[in-house]
C-alpha cells in the first residue's frame, strides 16, 4: 500500500469500567493502545506484544481478552473492564487487596493482566482449587514471584468474596 | 507494534463478506477471531490492504446436535466449543476446546480460524481428522463440503478457492462404545503445541476395537495420519505390544521439523508417547471412565 493512500478512520463507541468513549480509529489500532494512549488508561500494561505474556489482559464483555491482539475497531459496541475499574468507591477491589496482602507481586508489571484473569476465573468458578487457578492463569507470565503467592493471593480473593 | 495499514470492512452477512473479498481480490483477508492473523499483521509475516471482518456476521457460531450429526458453526470460539452440549458429549471436542492455549484466546479465537489457517500446530485440524469431519464452505459459486482431510494442500495453504470461507464443521456423532482423547504437549499454556495427538475408537465385543481413527499434529506441515497404524489395531483385540507397533507405525509417517521446540528425535519420542496416552485414555472412556482431558506443559 502506498504510504500516501488514505485510510478512512472509522467510528467506534466503547464502554471502559462504565463510562462511554466515543473515538475515530486507524482501522490498525490495538484494543490495548486506544487503551493507553487513545483513553489514557495505563494500568494496562504491554509485555510481550505477541499474544504470549497476557500483561495486556482485559476483559471484553466479560471475558479475557489479550488486548494487543485485538483491533480496537473489534471492539465497537463493546463493554470493556480494565484494572482501573476493579476499584469501587475508593476502595480496593479484594483481588487487589489479596494480592497486597499475601506478597502476590513483587516488579508488579503483570499484576493488572493477573488481576484480570483472576477476576475471569472467579466469575466461572467461584472457588478454585490450586490446580484449576494454575490453569486459569496460565495465559498470564510471572517473571518474579514463581506464582506460589499469586494462588495465595487468588484464593484469598475468593474466600473474601464468598463472604 | 502495529500491523501495516489496511482499509477495514465489516461484513454484516455471509453473502456480503463473500461480495466484498471477490471484490477486493488478493489483497484481502477475512478476518475472524484474529488471534492468528493479527499477530502474523503485527509481525508484518502479511500485510493485507483490506480486511473483512466476519465477526459480526450472525448466526455463524452456532453450536448444535441433531440427530447424530453435530454441526458447529466456524466463528465458534474455542471457549464455546468447550462448554457447550457437544463437549459434555463428547470429550475428545472438551480436550481440545479447553486446551487450547489460554483463557484469553479461547476467548477470541475460532474452529473455522484454526482451520482456514492450515497450520498444522493447530489443534482443531488434528482433533477433526479423529472424527472424519466435512466442512460446508461457501463461496461465489456456490456451496459446497470438503472434508477435512482434503482441506489443507500444503502449510499455511488451503484448497479454498478465492472469497470461499469454511462456514460450518459436521461430524457423526460416534457410536456407542466410543471413546476419544486428544492430548497435546506444549512449552507452556500460550506456545503451539511441540507435538499432538488425537485418537477415536470403538471397542466392541469385549475389547475387539472395530473403528480407529489415529492423527497428528506439529508433526509434519500438514495432520499426519496413517492407514497402517489404524489397520494394526482395527478388527483386533488391543493389546499393549499391538498399541506400541500402532504407535511407531504413525510416528514413522510423521515428519516433524526441528525448531525451537525440539530436535525431531525428541518430537518423534513425544508423540511416540502421546499416541499411546490418548489410546490408553480413549479406552478407559469407552469403558465409562471419567477423565478430564488436559494439555501437558510445565
Amino acid at each position: 500500500m502506498s504510504m500516501s493512500e488514505v485510510i478512512d478512520k472509522v467510528s467506534i463507541q466503547v464502554t471502559v469500567n462504565g463510562r462511554s468513549y466515543q473515538r475515530e480509529v486507524e482501522p490498525r489500532l490495538l484494543l490495548v493502545q486506544l487503551i493507553r494512549e487513545e483513553l489514557g488508561l495505563t494500568g494496562t500494561h504491554i509485555g510481550c506484544d505477541v499474544t504470549y505474556c497476557g500483561a495486556c489482559t482485559v476483559l471484553v464483555d466479560g471475558n479475557p481478552v489479550k488486548s494487543c491482539t485485538m483491533l480496537a475497531v473489534q471492539a465497537d459496541g463493546q463493554e470493556i473492564l480494565t484494572v482501573e475499574g476493579l476499584e469501587q468507591d475508593g476502595e480496593l477491589h479484594p483481588l487487589q487487596k489479596a494480592f497486597s496482602e499475601n506478597h502476590g507481586l513483587q516488579c508488579g508489571y503483570c499484576t493488572p493482566g493477573m488481576l484480570m484473569s483472576s477476576m475471569a476465573l472467579l466469575a466461572e468458578n467461584p472457588d478454585p482449587g490450586p490446580d484449576e487457578i494454575r490453569k486459569g492463569i496460565s495465559g498470564n507470565l510471572c517473571r518474579c514471584t514463581g506464582y506460589n503467592n499469586i494462588i495465595k493471593s487468588i484464593q484469598a480473593a475468593a474466600k473474601e468474596m464468598a463472604g | 507494534m502495529y500491523p501495516a495499514p489496511f482499509h477495514y470492512h465489516r461484513a454484516d452477512s455471509l453473502q456480503g463478506a463473500i461480495s466484498l473479498l471477490s471484490e477486493l481480490g488478493d489483497s484481502a483477508r477475512a478476518l475472524a477471531g484474529g488471534q492468528t492473523l493479527i499477530v502474523w499483521m503485527k509481525l508484518r509475516f502479511d500485510e493485507p490492504q483490506h480486511l473483512v471482518d466476519l465477526g459480526r456476521i450472525p448466526d455463524l457460531s452456532r453450536i448444535s446436535q441433531e440427530g447424530d450429526e453435530v454441526r458447529i458453526g466456524a466463528l465458534a470460539t474455542h471457549a464455546e466449543i468447550a462448554g457447550s452440549a457437544v463437549a459434555d458429549l463428547l470429550p475428545i471436542v472438551r480436550d481440545c476446546g479447553s486446551g487450547i492455549a489460554d483463557a484469553q484466546v479461547r476467548s477470541r479465537g475460532t474452529i473455522g480460524g484454526a482451520l482456514g489457517s492450515a497450520d498444522p500446530s493447530c489443534d482443531w485440524p488434528t482433533l477433526l481428522h479423529t472424527l472424519d469431519a466435512e466442512l460446508t464452505c461457501t463461496g461465489p459459486e456456490g456451496t459446497r463440503t470438503i472434508p477435512v482431510s482434503e482441506l489443507v494442500e500444503d502449510i499455511y495453504t488451503t484448497i479454498l478457492k478465492p472469497a470461499e470461507l469454511i462456514t460450518e464443521i459436521r461430524f457423526r456423532r460416534p457410536p456407542a462404545n466410543s471413546g476419544g482423547s486428544y492430548t497435546a504437549f506444549k512449552r507452556c499454556a500460550p506456545a503451539y503445541p511441540t507435538a499432538s495427538a488425537g485418537v477415536q475408537l470403538t471397542l466392541e465385543d469385549g475389547d475387539v476395537c472395530s473403528d480407529i481413527r489415529i492423527a497428528l499434529g506439529s508433526a509434519g506441515l500438514k495432520t499426519v495420519t496413517s492407514e497402517e497404524a489404524e489397520n494394526i489395531l482395527r478388527g483386533h483385540a488391543l493389546t499393549e505390544a499391538s498399541i506400541d507397533k500402532a504407535a511407531e507405525a504413525i510416528v514413522a509417517a510423521a515428519e516433524p521439523v526441528p525448531d525451537q521446540r525440539g530436535s525431531e528425535d525428541f518430537k518423534r519420542a513425544v508423540l511416540r508417547t502421546l499416541v499411546k496416552r490418548a489410546v490408553d485414555i480413549a479406552v478407559r472412556r469407552c469403558h465409562g471412565e471419567t477423565i478430564r482431558g488436559h494439555h501437558e506443559y510445565v
